[in-house]
């Protein structure tokens, strides 16, 4: 888990420049500044309310932004942006995991996975089911491929939603807050999914509150204060010797329980 | 109070294959009117929650009028009034079968609004973050689901169009109720027929319910 692993020198997968977001009055993110590459994990951390989801939900245009730039894998979404090409080509690019798994409920686990590999990416159920299967045992849930999305626990559930967004074989994966609506005993197999994929060198964004987690797993953690980048840095320098002041408060909050 | 019992069977069983003539027209407006509402449904309930304006606009104002105003006024004004536009008369039939067409119309595009928007944001969100289309993540996500919820209601609306049928007595197509005036008119059997017309709707509108329960259980394996 060193900064090597970050090729030097190979462009960014993401890229923000200057990025600002209003939700009508409220000025949500400013000036954010940030460059990720290709397989470095980030997490970000920050107050409820500070705009982790926000920022990460802008990187898949989910959220519409209102000055700045924002390029992902050499696709640039403009400000203010309607449904262009660049924002179909960013999606289909970047996965994403909710806090809520988000699974389709009228579909069975198999079909949840195989379902955007076939209609975006064009396949044949074959190939599809084919990959699905193996993505599902690798999150270990090969054996549930048939049942719907209530049959499963929680982090089955997540697992799943894992699965599905990997099928789409993403360069980017984003991450908001992914084990928030676990039950304490399946946050584990979550994590433990996810340390996989950034072992294997899966670039990503993360959003949590699992300080060990991000401690151990994180090239960078980035501390989000009132919409502002407040600091970033190696996870040890964050988390055992942060400069700024809101970042101290916070993480003597969070880091007491 | 000595009241003689006065319902004579035979009467209502003999009226029955003229009343059972009657049929064919009443499902023919009420199912001929429900596909042609929910194909207006869909598109004016789509419309109804565009983001653009002026798409919406003229759903609101269809729905409104056609919702606000009675069936019976509206066939009326079908086949009475547009005649006076068009040049030419309607086919009884025909301004039946688009009076249910436009009213149901418009309480399906409701039922539509209501579907579609009781599908929480996540579900699209996950759609789209995987690389679909709005137009996909309409068709593969939002709609299966949608459609599961307004089974009910539809139901309920297939059953009010039915029923409504049966004011187009008077512009003289010969649905149930019209056959039984028919009848009555020569055999002076009100209460055997009028009986009998009620327990034929009944057929008809438990029949639905039945086929709408089954469906619907069958869509919610798994769910
Ligand atoms: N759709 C919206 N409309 C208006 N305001 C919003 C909307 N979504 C979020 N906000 C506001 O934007 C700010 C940032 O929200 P965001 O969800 O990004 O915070 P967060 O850091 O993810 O918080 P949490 O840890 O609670 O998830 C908050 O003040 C929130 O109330
Ligand atoms: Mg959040």
């Amino acid at each position: 888990m060193t900064q090597d692993r970050q090729a030097s020198g190979s462009p960014p997968i993401v890229h923000l420049s200057k990025l600002n977001k209003h939700y009508g009055e409220l000025h949500v993110l400013k000036d954010i500044d940030l460059t990720v590459t290709p397989g470095e994990v980030v997490v970000i951390i920050g107050a409820s309310g500070s705009g982790k989801s926000t920022l990460i939900r802008c990187v898949n245009g989910l959220e519409e932004f209102q000055q700045g730039e924002l390029e992902v894998d050499g696709n640039t979404l403009l400000p203010n942006g309607k449904a262009t090409k660049a924002l179909q080509k960013i999606r289909t690019e970047v996965g994403m995991v909710f806090q809520q798994f988000n699974l389709f409920p009228h579909l069975s686990v198999l079909d949840n996975v195989v379902l955007a590999p076939m209609k975006v990416r064009g396949w044949d159920r074959d190939r599809a089911e084919a990959t699905a299967q193996r993505l599902l045992a690798r999150v270990g849930i090969g054996d549930q491929a048939g049942k719907y999305p209530s049959q499963l626990s929680g982090g089955q559930q997540q697992r799943v939603a894992l699965a599905r967004a990997l099928a789409m074989e993403p360069r980017l994966m984003l991450f908001d807050e992914p084990t928030s609506a676990l039950d304490p005993e399946m946050i584990g197999e979550v994590l433990d999914a996810m340390r996989e994929l950034a072992n294997e060198g899966m670039t990503m964004m993360i959003v949590t509150h699992e300080m060990g987690f991000a401690r151990e797993v994180a090239d960078r953690v980035i501390f989000i204060d009132k919409g502002r980048i407040a600091e970033q840095g190696r996870p040890e320098q964050i988390f055992d010797s942060p400069q700024q002041a809101p970042t101290q408060s916070f993480l003597s909050r969070v880091l007491k329980h | 109070m000595d009241v003689t019992f006065q319902f004579n069977w035979q009467a209502a069983f003999a009226s029955l294959p003229h009343l059972v003539a009657g049929i064919p027209y009443t499902l023919l407006i009420s199912f001929g009117g429900l596909a042609i509402g929910f194909f207006i449904g869909i598109v004016v309930g789509l419309l109804r929650i565009s983001r653009t304006a002026w798409l919406r606009w003229p759903a609101i104002i269809y729905i409104e009028i056609f919702r606000g105003t009675p069936v019976l006024v509206q066939v009326l004004f079908i086949f009475y009034g547009l005649p006076q536009l068009l040049g030419g008369p309607i086919n009884a039939l025909v301004a039946g079968i688009a009076a249910i067409a436009v009213n149901s119309g418009a309480y399906i595009s409701e039922i539509v609004r209501g579907g579609v928007q009781s599908i929480e944001r996540g579900q699209s969100e996950a759609g789209l973050s995987l690389g679909l289309s709005r137009g996909q993540a309409f068709r593969y996500v939002i709609w299966p689901q949608a459609f599961r919820r307004m089974i009910p209601p539809l139901g309920n609306q297939g059953i009010i169009s039915i029923k409504d049928t049966s004011l187009f007595s008077v512009i003289g197509v010969g649905e149930l109720v019209r056959q039984g005036q028919i009848y009555i008119a020569t055999t002076f059997t009100a209460l055997e027929v009028y009986l009998m017309v009620a327990l034929l709707y009944l057929v008809i509108t438990l029949s639905l319910s039945l086929a709408l329960r089954l469906l619907e259980r069958k869509g919610l394996v798994g769910q």
